[in-house]
């Protein structure tokens, strides 16, 4: 909301020349660290003799060398392509076994225990089990992103479908409002706040298990590329794939954000 | 219209009995008001009467039809508005959703919407979503989707408890505005005496639970009900000190063990 309102406010005439200063301001308070934190880096690294602390400008030629090239094509593309299958179907499984999971008293019963033991096992542990149970192509990876973002998604779900309200519920139950209506405007929009916070913990996950899975085995990808890197002491461009990564899981928490906010409007002003 | 005969609710967790033999009928178009002493089923009778609890015993019958589950021909308004519309719809598209599930086509159900939404003076505000609006309206809107589900019977659950006063008195004047435009059955569950003389045609005091109906009284004011002139009637003051001496009787014959906190929580 109080986005919106900077933007009204920015858009009225007369505050036109504070309006620049206000964007100004902006631009500070959004790019005064990150500078900050470059600069640092680099006086850091100018200082230091040590071989594998490049300098920014050194860092940055590497990545447009190495990542406008055949590259983005060959390593950056497909990873990005298993990270979003691997998160579409850890979503469709996660939300598609949570809203029955959720809705059923017994079925919640016989399920958490079991849910909350894979939970607790870390995925990367099970890279190797399903490289021999599903080989080492692009099934496999996708399969691990599958294994370690669908219990958040999960859990996450069974808990927003279990504490829809009851007022609510009965309401439905009044003007005969049953099935896939029920489904649609009751149960998957009352558990959307939970479901969102699980698909936003699963984002995170999937990224780091795009770079793991790729880490094992393979001969593509963003992860390894980057141990081929480092194995190779192509430092600026080992680097140059980190700093990949980083802007990757920024630009997908900003999109992720963006769909949240459209989704869950109700909700923030709801509460505000 | 609408008959209760010997109702009883036990609980089967706790054992508890919270409305004993309940018996009472409602004739077509009346508005009757139920009130009794907090804590006294009054929720438990509302959710077996509306078909979301099932009695232990007896019966309840709409237009002769025992009820089973909630029946066609019913709509409820909820004490809890802000939890009783869907907060990612519109107003409109609160009203509209149960139409759209009872399978009318487009132009009756935007004539129904609009038609309901005018008679509780919500015309202008379709698009606005329900935490966009006071409480009173909400419960305006939470009204105007029973409206426009055109039911044979109104189940009332204290819908303005959690009002304020003047808030108050001017929802009551709508519901009796609209009670005599259509003639739809209302039964109206209340806990202020005031609130249920004021709009009943007829009171039905019931006791501490395990709830029976110790008195129905019929009010013999005059039908044209207004704040003021109404309510400063000395056979208003009558009717008051009557129901009032009533519910104080139920309440030292019968001294409830369970919190009332404890009665709604089992009728959830």
């Amino acid at each position: 909301m109080t986005s919106v309102d900077l933007e009204v406010e920015r858009e009225t005439a007369p505050a036109r020349s504070s309006a620049a200063g206000g964007l100004g301001r902006r631009l500070l308070r959004l790019l005064g660290l990150p500078v900050l934190l470059i600069l640092g880096w680099w006086a850091f690294s100018v200082t230091s003799e040590s071989f594998y602390v490049p300098t920014p400008p050194r860092v940055a030629q590497a990545f447009v060398e190495t990542w406008f090239s055949q590259r983005l094509f060959d390593d950056a593309l497909p990873s990005i392509a298993r990270l979003l299958a691997g998160y579409a179907l850890a979503t469709l499984i996660g939300v598609g076994l949570g809203v029955p999971i959720g809705l059923s008293v017994r079925l919640r019963a016989a399920a958490e225990p079991v849910l909350e033991f894979f939970r607790a096992i870390p995925p990367p542990v099970l890279v190797p089990l399903i490289m021999l149970l599903a080989g080492i192509d692009n099934g496999m990876k996708i399969l691990v992103i599958v294994s370690g973002c669908v219990w958040p998604i999960l859990l996450n779900t069974v808990e927003g479908v279990r504490a829809i309200d009851e007022v609510l519920s009965d309401t439905c139950r009044m003007y005969k409002v049953r099935g896939g209506a029920r489904l649609r405007h009751l149960v998957l929009r009352g558990a959307s706040p939970q479901i969102m916070a699980g698909l936003r913990q699963a984002l995170s996950i999937a990224i780091i298990l795009m770079v793991i899975s790729e880490m094992f085995a393979s001969s593509s990808g963003l992860g390894f590329t980057i141990v081929l890197f480092q194995r190779g002491f192509a430092i600026p461009e080992m680097w140059s794939g980190i700093l990949l990564l980083g802007l990757l899981g920024f630009g997908l928490s900003v999109l992720f954000r963006q769909v949240e906010r459209r989704v869950l409007s109700w909700h923030w002003s709801h509460r505000a | 219209m609408l008959e209760v005969t010997g109702l009883k609710k036990i609980y089967e967790t706790t054992g508890r009995e919270a409305v004993g033999d309940l018996s009472f009928q409602l004739d077509a178009g009346e508005l009757a008001c139920v009130v009794g002493p907090s804590g006294c089923g009054k929720t438990t009778l509302l959710r077996c009467v509306a078909g979301l609890l099932a009695p232990t015993a007896g019966s309840v019958r709409v237009a002769g039809v025992p009820v089973s589950g909630p029946p066609d021909n019913m709509a409820v308004v909820f004490q809890e508005y802000g939890r009783s519309l869907f907060p990612w719809m519109t107003v409109q598209q609160n009203v509209e959703l149960p139409l759209k599930e009872k399978k009318l086509p487009r132009a009756r159900r935007a004539e129904l919407v609009a038609e309901s939404l005018s008679a509780v003076g919500l015309a202008d505000v379709p698009q606005a979503y329900p935490w966009q609006l006071s409480g009173g309206m909400q419960q305006r809107v939470a009204i105007a989707r029973a409206l426009a589900y055109e039911p044979q019977v109104l189940l009332m659950d204290e819908p303005f408890a959690a009002v304020d006063a003047q808030t108050r008195a001017e929802l009551e004047d709508l519901v009796l505005r609209i009670w005599q435009r259509l003639g739809t059955t209302t039964l109206f569950i209340t806990h202020d005496i005031d609130e249920a003389i004021y709009l009943g045609r007829r009171v039905i005091v019931l006791s501490a639970s395990p709830t029976v109906v110790v008195e129905d009284i019929k009010v013999d004011l005059p039908a044209e009900r207004d704040q003021l002139t109404t309510r400063g009637l000395q056979r208003f003051a009558e009717l008051r000190g009557q129901v009032y001496a009533r519910i104080q009787q139920a309440k030292d014959a019968r001294p409830s063990q369970d919190s009332p906190i404890q009665q709604v929580k089992d009728a959830r």
